[in-house]
Parts: structure tokens; sequence; C-alpha cells
């Protein structure tokens, strides 16, 4: 079981989307890099905040979970490519019928998953698809 | 740099071991390779170990001195060191023993992988195996080793027109050769048929597309090449020793369907052996998902980018086709002790180019490859070794 700050020190990234955007190169980074790989020392990063709205790159729906989302399944999960570039792994709140590659998605506040009966709660970002895209 | 050998290969039989424990296999394992080698306790100069979660799958770390201690060597206070690069632990432990000797700072180097994966349940393993992916930034939201791969085939499909039956006939293949090996954790043949209708695990991969949770341990001795005539008549030459790295989220990475990590690995060990893909005749790769082998063949550069999936439908990654993939069963069948795997591989390449492979030898077997992945392409390792 683990302690309230490791959730807790995530928050503005996982609620808001905050991620990094390097000046120099001016390439967008989330999940936030401190580093940016194209200019390592000669970076300029500054934090961003992402609409949140992308495309699905690939997806799969998990019928067999970790403990922890055990009671979730089955759900989908996918890659999704933000409007400013970067990808994030995130789950898609719709039939598994209904998910594509190339589908349209906006994000959604939910509670991700709780740590067994009596652990921290932890909320974040999930995704659902954008109506009349699919 | 010196030339390195391997002198002496021993592996346990993979499976669920519930008799032993982590240190009864490295035991089991470690005097097979020594007495394979003919090289007694204080002729070692250093062991390396490749073991991806001691800590979360018997509550155990500090499995180096563990080790040591258990093979009897603590009087003689020999270097025992642990590496760690999730699944392909194994397989950096072997680098790291070249390394050593190449070197010329060690000469008789022990190079073993272990995991013993079933003293937990299923979804501690589960949980534990995750952690070779990005625990913050996709286990946090859901995501599963199966689910990862997954992706990278709903994605081959997709693009290159993959289909489901020929992720089906990676698995077909690999347990018919298992059926062949002694040590392989499955010994029974399976069709296309029944992969299709085994439970979905994470949609398009169900459960014959992935490897097994096993027990297993594999070690093999490296020394000089110079003297390795010495200790056995039949040493196999380390051609190629290389490694890679690449983003540890799959997300992150600048193709989906590629593992760069492999690219970038087998490149480099192709050019340190001088060998192109051609002149390989057989190889050991990672197929903890049967796409894993389909990605694994294409990254390698024996087939097209986007062909891996006629590969093994076709029969050309079969015994006696064009060029044999996983003779041992694979991790598919043979079994995927985690930490054990990329060792193992070089023990079935022993074997193969010793010609002592029994009803899975690979006829004329001159020049192998193996290929091990840590987490979905974080690491990759590729060993070229020939007799």
């Amino acid at each position: 079981m683990s302690t309230v700050p490791r959730f807790w020190r995530h928050i503005p990234q996982r609620y808001n989307l905050v991620g990094t955007h390097c000046e120099k190169c001016d390439e967008y980074y989330y999940p936030p890099r401190t580093i940016c790989p194209n200019c390592r020392r000669n970076a300029k990063m500054e934090d961003h905040k992402f609409d949140g709205r992308g495309t699905v790159v690939t997806y799969t729906t998990i019928y067999n979970a970790t403990d922890d989302f055990k009671r979730q399944t089955p759900y989908n999960l996918a890659i999704i490519e933000l409007m400013e570039g970067p990808r994030l792994t995130g789950q898609v709140i719709c039939s598994p019928d209904e998910i594509k590659i190339g589908m349209k998605v906006k994000p959604v506040f939910r509670i991700l998953g709780k740590e067994g009966d009596r652990g921290i709660i932890y909320y974040g970002t999930k995704f659902v698809p954008v109506e009349g895209s699919a | 740099m010196r030339s390195v050998s391997i002198i002496g290969a021993g592996c346990t039989r993979f499976g669920e071991r519930w008799y032993d424990s982590l240190r009864d296999l490295v035991v089991e394992t470690g005097i097979m390779a020594l007495e394979d080698a003919s090289v007694s306790g204080d002729e070692i100069d250093g062991l390396y170990i490749g073991n991806m979660s001691g800590g979360r799958f018997v509550e155990q770390e500090h499995i180096g001195a563990l080790i040591s201690d258990c093979a009897g060597l603590s009087r003689l206070h020999v270097p025992s060191t642990r590496v760690e690069a999730a699944c392909a632990s194994g397989g950096l432990a072997l680098r790291q023993a070249v390394l050593a000797v190449a070197s010329g700072y060690s000469d008789v180097v022990i190079a073993a992988g272990v995991e013993k994966m079933t003293d937990v349940t299923g979804g501690v393993a589960a949980d534990a195996l995750a952690a070779a992916a990005d625990r913050e930034w996709e286990c946090f939201f859901g995501a599963t080793f199966p689910a990862l791969y997954a992706m990278i085939a709903r994605l081959h499909m997709h693009r290159f027109g993959t289909t489901r039956e020929e992720l089906a006939a990676v698995a077909v293949k690999n347990h018919h050769n298992g059926c062949a090996n002694p040590i392989s954790q499955y010994q029974m043949e399976i069709s296309v048929e029944k992969v299709l209708r085994s439970p979905l695990v994470a949609d398009p991969l169900r459960v014959l597309d992935c490897s097994p949770i096993t027990d297993g341990a594999a070690a093999v001795v490296l020394a000089p090449t110079e003297v390795a005539s010495k200790y056995s008549d039949a040493p196999i030459k380390i051609l190629a020793a290389a490694q890679a790295s690449d983003t540890l989220a799959l997300h992150d990475r600048r193709e989906i369907t590629t593992l760069d990590a492999s690219v970038y690995a087998a490149r480099k060990a192709f050019d340190q052996a001088g060998l192109a893909p051609k002149d390989i005749d057989l190889a050991e790769v990672h197929d903890a998902f049967t796409i894993g082998e389909i990605v694994a063949i294409e990254d390698l550069g024996f087939v097209e980018k986007g062909e891996g999936g006629r590969a093994a439908e076709e029969g050309l990654t079969a015994i006696g086709g064009k060029i044999p993939i996983n003779t041992s069963g694979g991790l598919k069948a043979c079994g995927h002790p985690v930490g054990a795997t990329g060792i193992k591989q070089a023990y079935e390449m022993v074997l193969q180019l010793r010609g002592e492979a029994g009803k899975r030898q690979v006829d004329g077997a001159k020049v192998g490859l193996t290929h091990n992945v840590g987490g979905c392409g974080g690491t990759a390792l590729v060993h070229i070794m020939s007799r």
C-alpha cells in the first residue's frame, strides 16, 4: 500500500493534463518531462496545460487485469495522440465494439482506481468518444 | 578486447516447480553448467545473475550474494552481481559477463538467470510483471503487460493486414518445437482453432498468445577463447554482444509496431560480428506474446517490415524452414521465467551449435542469434554466436 504523497504529487498533471513544452524546439511533452530529449542541456522547459482532445492511435480491451483493476473489466485502454503531438496511455469509456483506430476522444475527470478496500482512492483523466466521430 | 567463448551451459526444467525454491533452482543449474564446463569453484572469477524481481516474487533482494552463497562460493569471496532489465535481465547478465572476460578483468565467469514466479498468486505476479512498464504513466491508468503488446498487435494488424490466424500460427509452431524439448514447460501440440477459442486476455491477444508464468534457472560459463579448448571440446564463440535502450513507455516511442531498441541492438551486433541477417542459421527471439515474435523477426532483419505475420503460417520460421525461430519452444511454450530467459536462449543456442539438440536439431547450424527484450522494448539485447 502506498503513501498519500505518491498520488498527491501528480495531481496537477493527472487532473488537469499539465505537461511541458520546450520553447527552444517547440516540442510538447505529456506525460511531462524535465529534460527535453531534443535539446537536453540547452532546453527551455515550461509547463503547458493540454486541452486533452485527441485521436486513438491504437487500443485494446482488457479482460484480465491486475487486482486493483479487476472490478473494472472489461475496459478499453488506448494510446491517444493529443492535438499538440504527444501521446499518452489512458482508458476510453465506451463499448469494446465502439472503439476504433482514428476515433476522436475528449477528456473526462474520473475515479481511476483504489488500492484495496481501505486504501487510497485515486482520480485522474479518462477519455470518452467525441460524438459523431465513430 | 579478447574474444570470449561459452565453455559450459546448463538449464533446469521449466515449469511450475512447486517443490523447489529460487535457491534450489540456481544450485541445480549451476552444477549442470560447471560440470558441463569441467570447471572447479576456485577457478571462478565472478558471477552475473539476471533476476527481474526477487523482491516481488519471493520477497528476497540481494540476489547476488545469495546465489554465490548457495553455490558454495562464499568462502572464496567471489564477486557476484545481480543485474536487472525486466524480462531482459538474463541477456543483460550474459553481456555483462562477456564484457568482464573480454576486457581482461576476469577469466572464468558465470552468467546465470533465475526467476521463481509461482510462490505468489496470479494477480501479484501480473502486477510484478507490469512493473516492467511505466508504473506512473501506463500501469496507473490500468495498463497490463499483455495490454501493451495487444496495442502493438492491433496497430500491426491495422497497418500491415496481419491476421488473427497468423498470430496463432506462431503459438502453434512454438508449441510444436516445445514438444521436442525435454526442459519445455508445455509438451503439447495446439491448433490455430484452439488458440482462437482460448479466453481473451487483452483483445486481440488470447491466453494462448501469451507466455506462461514459469519457474526456472539457466547458466553458462564463459572463458577467453584462447583457453576455451582447455575446458571444452566444443566451445561456442560469442561473435557479438549488443544492447540498446528506448523509452520506458510504449506511447513515447517513435513507432509502435517497431521496437527500435531491437533494431539498434541488432545493427550493432551484426556490425560487431561482421555478418548480416542472411548469415544467421537460426534464432531464439523474444516471443513473450505471439506478436513479439512477428515484430522481432522484422526488427532483426529476417523479413521485411510488415511481413512477419506470414512467416510462421508459411513455414519460413519452422525447423527446416529458411530461418528457424525459437527451436526451444520460445518463451511461449518452453516457458518464461523472466530473469532466466536470456540465458536459456544462450543454452538452446549452445546445444544447437554443438549439434546436441536432438529431435529439434537444425541441420548444419553454424551461426545463431539470441534476442532478449525488457518490458515492451525499453531494453533489447542481441547476441550472435558460432561453433
